[in-house]
């Protein structure tokens, strides 16, 4: 039986080694979406990016090196049993785990304290990587997203309060609006995570939440994935192609995520992952047995 | 088809017949300038420990790890969001002489001006493909400041058929991403009508 020194040093290890594997292999769902949208491609160029992209996955799994040289600022969103026996030392198991594959894999140094403007040479600093909790009640489990959010597809991030007179309207604009400015350098084709909510903090969480979900699926509700299908069609249909050169598609996928909303507000968030789209997940059980849900079939 | 490869030094002469939405590739000298390089050089009048003239700036933040013998080797890179050193760009080809600036994602009216004024180009290497750009550097050959951590410093790369470059700005000043927005700006228009009349939630 480990102490509970000896569980963190082992929950670090693990975590350490699936950070640097996110970094060099995509999730299946992303793979396979891009495979399904390369060979929908009929135009020329689009063809050659795509060609390039599946190469540099190849060869960076090959050689264990990180598929795109921007590794991101960390991100775990963690839903952790009450009862996970390291739930109080899983911060700083995070953090030690992003600094260890930082220095193992490597991964690029992209922590720069704001106002005193450097850079802490660690990819960890005040408040990175960012963590964010949910706990269960009656479970001893550890449910661990880590998502390598790069500084090409953080830029399109935007949130609002629309006005209820602007309804799902609204909605529909804001998001599409962004596509043709921001979400053209931001490296598609996209995950589209689209967030409702009340406020512009509730809806950032959640249009971030959506990134973690898979690629394909559709949210419960019947209105919602109506949108999701119809913002995903239409943003499509504009024909962004990889890296906004033009192609026969734009995205890999629209996905929402909605929390209730104050009667006089609509908060709406768009967040976008590139095609790069690094995020995988692992779940942990009270013995430290994990499986891995994002990439089948690869132990660490 | 044939491969276009350019070799640094590289002259006017050499973009005269090159035109947006071409594929190129590089041979020469490719250094890494991103943000705070730029800003050196155009607001804080810092000259570059490097000349530019003829050569080509890569937009981008590479992961660098230092070997056994005290040289650097790349082990990512690729490029970061152009439109970032928009502001500086026209003055940058202005000041240093680049020939071709390599990056990600369009750029704007004044690094157009400057590409067709100094005749320069602004091309994408499809991004996120950092390990495959990795393979096609020989090897660093040197590297300067380093105070700016290693995404922005400048470093100094050998390479060798670097690409696909696909030009998003030619040295006449056409800009393909401009170009292309215009059709997606339009055909966005088309779809907000169109989505918009089956969004009536709030009854």
């Amino acid at each position: 039986m480990m102490d509970k020194k000896q569980q963190k040093e082992k929950m670090i290890e693990l975590m350490s080694n699936f950070i640097s594997l996110v970094s060099y292999k995509l999730p299946d769902d992303v793979e396979s979406k891009l495979r399904e949208l390369s060979e929908e491609e009929s135009n020329q160029l689009a063809k050659t990016i795509y060609k390039t992209m599946f190469e540099n996955q190849k060869i960076a799994y090959k050689l264990k090196r990180p598929s795109c040289q921007d590794t991101g600022v960390l991100q775990f969103f963690v839903k952790c049993g009450e009862d996970f026996p390291l739930i109080g030392q899983l911060e700083s198991i995070l953090r030690e785990s992003t600094y260890k594959a930082t220095k193992e894999t490597p991964l690029r140094h992209n922590s720069v304290e704001t106002f005193d403007e450097f850079n802490t040479g660690k990819n960890i600093g005040s408040g990175t990587p960012s963590i964010f909790w949910e706990v269960v009640e009656g479970s001893d489990k550890a449910e661990i997203y880590t998502y390598m959010a790069g500084g090409g597809c953080t830029l399109p991030g935007v949130a609002t309060v629309l006005m209820p007179s602007e309804g799902y309207e609204g909605v529909v604009k804001f998001v599409l609006d962004r596509m043709t400015s921001y979400g053209i350098n931001a490296c598609p084709p996209l995950l589209v995570g689209v967030g409702i909510g009340t406020s512009v903090e509730t809806a950032a969480l959640n249009s971030k939440l959506a990134l973690m979900r898979p690629v394909g699926s559709r949210n419960e509700n019947e209105n919602a994935a109506k949108l999701e299908k119809l913002l995903e069609d239409g943003i499509n249909a504009i024909g962004l192609g990889p890296q906004g050169l033009k192609g026969s598609k734009s995205v890999m996928g629209v996905n929402v995520v909605n929390s209730a909303r104050h009667p006089s507000t609509i908060g709406v968030a768009v967040n976008t992952g590139c095609w790069s789209h690094r995020r995988g997940k692992i779940t942990f059980d009270r013995n430290l047995n994990y499986e891995i849900h994002t990439h089948k079939g690869v132990k660490l | 088809m044939n491969k276009k490869i350019l070799t640094t030094p590289i002259t006017d002469e050499d973009l005269k017949n090159i035109r947006i939405g071409d594929i190129i590739y590089l041979n020469g000298t490719l250094v890494t300038c991103r943000d705070v390089a730029h800003r050196r050089v155009v607001e804080g009048g810092i000259p570059l420990p490097i000349d530019l003239k003829g050569k080509a700036i890569f937009h981008a933040g590479p992961i660098v790890r230092e070997t056994e013998d005290k040289k650097y080797e790349i082990v990512s890179i690729g490029p970061t969001t152009s439109m970032r050193m928009e502001k500086f760009e026209k003055q940058f080809i202005e000041k240093t002489g680049v020939k071709l600036i390599i990056g990600k994602g369009g750029m704007g009216k004044r690094t157009e001006e400057g590409c067709k004024t100094y005749k320069a180009l602004h091309l994408v290497f499809p991004a996120g493909n950092a390990v495959y750009a990795a393979t096609k550097v020989e090897r660093i050959k040197d590297v300067y400041w380093t105070d700016l951590g290693m995404p922005e410093s400048l470093w100094v790369c050998e390479v060798n058929e670097f690409g696909p470059l696909i030009v998003s700005i030619d040295a006449e000043g056409n800009n393909l991403f401009e170009q292309n927005k215009a059709e997606f700006n339009r055909k966005k228009e088309e779809q907000y009508e169109y989505i918009s009349k089956q969004v009536g939630f709030i009854k």
